[in-house]
């Protein structure tokens, strides 16, 4: 006899469907973590073992030499001081850039939902049509460019292109964004006596966090793994930390050291998970206290 | 003396022409009630006096002033959207000074001003909180209040209560009508909702497709409709219409297949008949008596009854008459069969006629 259902469903803790799904999770979870697993344990050996080649065992001589090598005092190129320097540059290049393109991109994004001139549509396609140009077509353009603003070569220059390039995708987001919150609250504020930049800094950033988070996730990850535009505009003081890295990884001279190859890459790819891990939760935070209904 | 006035106002989005030289004069003080079908160009109006649409053509004077040209903040109106569109990111304090820091108003007076609004619709336990903590009618009273403080001479609503519930929509509404009271200043409020409009205005503007079709006191516009539209549009349930052929001379009358109705105390617009014009004429559910009453009519007639709607206080009747569908209404008390016979009537004086080609009134 058949039970009279009643109460909360029963689940099926094992049902097949499940068993797939889970395993197939597993194997690409493995197959997405083996690699940062060896990152992590050649890292932490020293010369010696590393050449013993079992690149999945942990090591037996725990040592943390190879990370202080990586940051302090492994040669990239002429200079032999380590990744820091790198980071100093990538983190000065960074905060201007992701600071001034968001900054441009928001208004250009308000002013385009919300303020709507004769061919602002056109302007838009020709923004978005902008992002589909493969970045190498405009690379002599642009070192021509700068170099006529006297900005080639200098933090200003690859500044400014980090903040053009930014430009279509940030705006596109903020557009999208804006577009989406009721027109009724921009008329409000209007009949409300606020202008251009009233609305904007007083009401609309205000209930925009959300979008904000996101637009400096896909800064902040794009500028800091940006290898292309530090090498070419930074100049060589300025290099940026993936530069620099890439000079240690692919030295010439001496014995290839794996460990602080790891340790070094794995330094420059922190930055780019520590905002994937801390601003995950600020992210959800954002939308949650967003409350964009009202 | 005239609050607003609107002089061949047109307004086109592109091609799209909305609003066609279109001409409205409003009294100080007066109550006006923009009403027509969706999509009817009622929000475009009221946004092109509010000053948040640019006219393609025609002025808009508001207390004598040309504002044509002029910022919504600088034509002296304050505005209530349908979703409230409140500040969420400010409390119910911040939302109502917002207007007043912009325009420089002192401190104290705003202070002074937000607690005379907020006495006035009862949110003073509400000033501290943001507008996601407050229930629908609340913050609809606090969009009131926005325009409120501002402290100006016209009031524009923009279907302010069709996102309430009907209990909540109805006590907003005497709100609306109380405030209008006790402030009497200029109010044009928008709505596609018959009942808000013929309760609350003092004059009713019906629109369509960017046109004034009567503009007119409830009463008016209910008992005098100039065309079939408005004829129409105005009533609940709608009015009957039904095809005929006038006839002119000594009685004037008008045919309905076999049905011959006396018109002699109908009052024609240009004081006589047309003989042999085709017409319809319209007779509202609510106009048509029953039984005994019947009888004393100008016109009765003997129908079938064939569907009941009870609606408590009173109760629908469908039925055939002249081979036409016809409805109205009688007392909710009274018992009624579906297939009983009734006798009914109606007094041409209540009556409407309409030219079949043009749809005006006779
Ligand atoms: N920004 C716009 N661009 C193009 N057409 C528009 C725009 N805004 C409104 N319209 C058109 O203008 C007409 C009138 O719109 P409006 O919003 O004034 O109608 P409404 O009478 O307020 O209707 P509702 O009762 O549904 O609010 C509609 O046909 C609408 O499609
Ligand atoms: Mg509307």
């Amino acid at each position: 006899m058949a039970i009279e259902p009643t109460g909360p469903r029963p689940r099926r803790n094992f049902d097949p469907t499940r068993i797939m799904i889970y395993s197939v999770l597993a194997v690409a979870a493995v197959y997405y973590l083996l690699p940062l697993w060896v990152m992590v344990m050649t890292s932490l050996k020293g010369m010696p073992e590393v050449r013993l080649g079992n690149i999945f065992a942990p090591p037996v001589e725990l040592t943390f030499e190879p990370w202080a090598k990586a940051w302090d005092s492994a040669c990239t190129g002429l200079y032999c001081e380590g990744l820091k320097v790198g980071f100093g540059n990538s983190v000065k290049i960074l905060i201007p850039s992701v600071i001034i393109s968001i900054a441009i991109a928001s208004v250009n994004g308000y002013a385009l939902s919300f303020w709507r001139f004769k061919g602002s549509e056109v302007f838009f396609t020709i923004l978005i049509f902008g992002s589909f140009i493969p970045y190498q077509v405009m690379l002599y353009p642009l070192v021509i460019i700068t170099r006529e603003l006297g900005i080639f070569g200098s933090l200003a220059g690859v500044i400014f292109i980090h903040t053009i390039f930014g430009m279509p995708i940030l705006t596109l987001l903020f557009r999208n964004y804006f577009a989406s919150l009721p027109e009724e609250l921009f008329k409000a504020a209007r009949v409300d006596g606020a202008g251009f930049w009233g609305i904007f800094l007083k009401i609309l950033v205000p209930m925009s966090p959300p979008i904000f988070v996101v637009a400096i996730i896909l800064q902040v990850t794009g500028i800091w793994n940006d290898f292309l535009f530090g090498v070419i505009f930074a100049g060589t003081k300025n290099f940026p930390m993936t530069v620099q890295l890439n000079n240690i990884v692919n030295a010439t001279q001496g014995v290839k050291e794996y460990n602080v190859n790891m340790a070094a890459t794995i330094l420059t790819g922190a930055v780019p998970l520590l905002i994937y891990f801390v601003s995950g939760k600020l992210f959800v935070r954002g939308i949650a206290a967003g409350a964009v209904k009202g | 003396m005239k609050s607003i006035e609107i002089k061949d106002l047109s307004l086109k989005f592109g091609d799209l022409t909305v609003l066609e030289s279109l001409n409205l004069d409003i009294i100080d003080g007066e109550f006006l009630v923009l009403l027509g079908a969706s999509g009817c160009g009622k929000s475009t109006l009221l946004n092109c006096i509010a000053g948040l649409l640019d006219v393609s053509d025609g002025q808009i004077h508001i207390k004598g002033n040309n504002v044509t040209w002029k910022e919504p903040k600088d034509r002296g109106i304050g505005m209530v959207f349908q979703s409230y569109a409140l500040y969420p990111q400010m409390s119910v304090e911040g939302n109502l000074s917002f207007g007043l820091k912009n325009s420089g108003v002192p401190k104290a007076e705003i202070a002074e001003r937000v607690a005379r609004a907020s006495e006035i619709l009862q949110i003073e336990p509400l000033l501290k909180r943001k507008p996601a903590q407050l229930s629908g009618g609340q913050r609809q009273r606090v969009a009131i209040g926005r325009a409120l403080v501002r402290e100006v001479d016209v009031f524009l609503f923009d279907e302010p209560l069709s996102n309430l519930d009907a209990k909540l929509r109805a006590e907003l509404r005497v709100e609306i009508k109380r405030l209008h009271q006790k402030l009497e200043n200029t109010m044009i409020y928008v709505t596609h909702d018959q009942i808000e409009a013929l309760t609350l205005a003092d004059r009713i503007a019906i629109m369509r497709d960017g046109k004034v079709q009567q503009l007119d006191t409830p009463h008016g516009i209910y008992n005098n409709p100039v065309n079939k539209y408005v004829a129409g549009f105005i009533g609940s349930p709608g009015m009957n219409f039904m095809p005929g052929k006038l006839n002119g001379g000594g009685t004037p009358q008008i045919a309905i297949k076999d049905l011959n109705v006396d018109l002699s105390r109908y009052p024609f617009a240009n004081g006589a008949s047309v003989d042999g014009a085709d017409a319809w004429l319209g007779v509202r559910p609510e106009h048509v008596s029953v039984g005994r009453d019947a009888a004393e009519k100008a016109f009765s007639h003997e129908v079938e009854v064939e569907v009941v709607e009870p609606m408590g206080s009173d109760t629908l009747v469908w039925t055939t008459l002249a081979e036409q569908e016809f409805r109205f209404r009688m007392d909710g008390q009274k018992d009624v069969e579906v297939g009983e016979k009734l006798n009914i009537g109606f007094d041409p004086i209540s009556a409407s006629l309409f030219d079949m080609q043009s749809e005006d009134r006779l």
